[in-house]
C-alpha cells in the first residue's frame, strides 16, 4: 500500500504530443505554461525532417523558463519501408523520441519490428486506415515500440464518428494489452482549451477498457520511461544496453 | 432496507475566454454525460449543482460515488459551453461539502 503511494507520488506526468508551431511563440508559450500549471512535468513537441536546431531551442528555452522537462521528438511519415529505414538512420541519434506515423501496412509492420522506433501512431480515424492488429502487436511486443493514442479526436469528434472511433480504440487497447505492448496516451492538441489534466485524461481513457493504474501509467510511467531510456542511449557514456562508460583515463 | 447512497462533492474550474452562465454550464455538463452514457447512465449519476460562481467560474456539484469515474470522463469531453470554447477541470473531490471547502 505504502509502496504504491510512493510510486504515485513519483509519477512524472508526460505529454509527448503537443502540436505547437515554433513560429507562433506566444501560443506555444501559453500552451506550455498551461501544461505546467495543470500538472505535466515533461512535454514533447514533434518536429519534422526539415526542423532546424534553433526551432528546437525555442521550445527548450520556454520549457526551462516554466520548469518543465522538454523532450525532442521526430514524427516520421514514410511511404515505404526503405524510406523509413533511411529516416531512422538519419534521425535516431538526433531526437529523444521517434514516432512513426503508419500510413500503410508495409510501414506499420517495419516500424513495429524496428527497435529504433519508440512510438507507433495511427492517425486515420477509419479502422481500415489503422493497422494495429494482432500481427502488428506481436511484432511490437518483441521490440521496444509503444502504441500512441491521441485524445484530441475524442474531444473534437461528435456523434456517430466518435462512437465508431471509441470502438476502434477499445479494440486496439485490448490487443495491445493482450501482447503487453505499452500504451502511451498523449493530448495531440495545440490549443490551451483542449488541454486536460493528466488525471482527467486517465479517467477519460478508462472508457476504453484500461483500469485506473494502467491509465495513469499511460500518461506517466510509459512515456517518461521512453524518454529516460533514450536519454541514456544518447548520452556520451553509452556503449550497449547495460554497458556504460563510468570513467575514462589512464588510471582506470 | 435500502442502502444509503454514497456521494462525492466535486469542485470544478471552468476555463473559457468569455463569460459563462450557470444555466449554460449545467446544460453543457448534462449534455456531455448524456452523450457519453445515454439517458439511463445519466440517471444513475445523481448530479446536483450546489454552487456556481460566475465571476470566478467555479462550481460545486454532487455525484454518486459509483458513477464518479463516468462523470469525470464526461467533464473531460466538455469542449464548449454555450457557443464558446471551454474546458472544465476538476480541482477537488471530497466526501463532504465542508472538507471540500477546506481543500479549495
Amino acid at each position: 500500500m505504502q509502496g504504491s503511494r510512493i510510486a504515485a507520488m513519483k509519477r512524472v506526468f508526460t505529454d509527448l504530443h503537443l502540436r505547437l508551431n515554433p513560429d507562433d511563440k506566444a501560443v506555444a508559450k501559453r500552451v506550455i505554461v498551461k501544461a505546467a500549471t495543470i500538472g505535466y512535468g515533461m512535454v514533447a513537441v514533434p518536429f519534422s525532417l526539415e526542423t532546424r536546431e534553433n526551432e528546437i531551442s525555442i521550445f527548450r528555452n520556454i520549457c526551462s523558463e516554466v520548469k518543465v522537462d522538454f523532450a525532442s521528438r521526430a514524427d516520421l511519415v514514410p511511404r515505404t519501408r526503405d524510406q523509413l529505414m533511411r529516416l531512422l538512420r538519419k534521425l535516431r541519434r538526433k531526437f529523444e523520441v521517434i514516432c512513426v506515423v503508419c500510413g500503410n501496412k508495409e510501414v506499420a509492420r517495419q516500424a513495429a519490428k524496428d527497435r529504433r522506433v519508440d512510438l507507433l501512431s495511427f492517425q486515420s480515424l477509419d479502422f481500415r486506415g489503422r493497422f494495429f492488429d494482432w500481427a502488428e502487436a506481436e511484432l511490437a511486443s518483441n521490440s521496444l515500440a509503444a502504441l500512441e493514442l491521441d485524445v484530441k479526436p475524442l474531444l473534437v469528434l461528435e456523434g456517430s464518428a466518435r462512437v465508431r472511433f471509441l470502438g476502434v480504440l477499445r479494440r486496439e487497447i485490448s490487443i495491445a494489452r493482450a501482447f503487453h505492448v505499452p500504451i502511451v496516451v498523449s493530448s495531440g492538441v495545440g490549443a490551451e482549451l483542449l488541454l486536460r489534466k493528466p488525471r482527467e485524461i486517465a479517467a477519460f481513457v478508462s472508457l476504453l477498457g484500461l483500469d485506473e493504474a494502467s491509465a495513469l501509467d499511460a500518461v506517466s510511467v510509459n512515456p517518461s520511461g521512453i524518454v529516460l531510456r533514450n536519454r541514456g542511449k544518447l548520452s556520451s557514456g553509452f556503449v550497449a544496453p547495460g554497458i556504460r562508460v563510468v570513467k575514462e583515463g589512464r588510471d582506470c | 432496507l435500502l442502502k444509503r447512497v454514497k456521494r462525492r462533492y466535486l469542485a470544478v474550474q471552468v476555463n473559457s475566454d468569455s463569460a459563462v452562465s450557470q444555466r449554460e454550464f449545467w446544460d453543457a455538463v448534462w449534455a456531455a454525460v448524456i452523450r457519453l452514457y445515454g439517458e439511463y447512465g445519466a440517471s444513475q449519476t445523481g448530479l446536483k449543482l450546489f454552487d456556481f460562481n460566475e465571476e470566478k467560474k467555479t462550481a460545486v456539484f454532487r455525484v454518486s460515488l459509483i458513477t464518479l469515474p463516468q462523470v469525470r470522463a464526461s467533464l473531460v469531453s466538455v469542449t464548449r459551453i454555450g457557443s464558446n470554447e471551454a474546458a472544465v477541470h476538476v480541482t477537488a473531490i471530497s466526501g463532504t461539502i465542508k472538507s471540500l471547502r477546506e481543500k479549495m
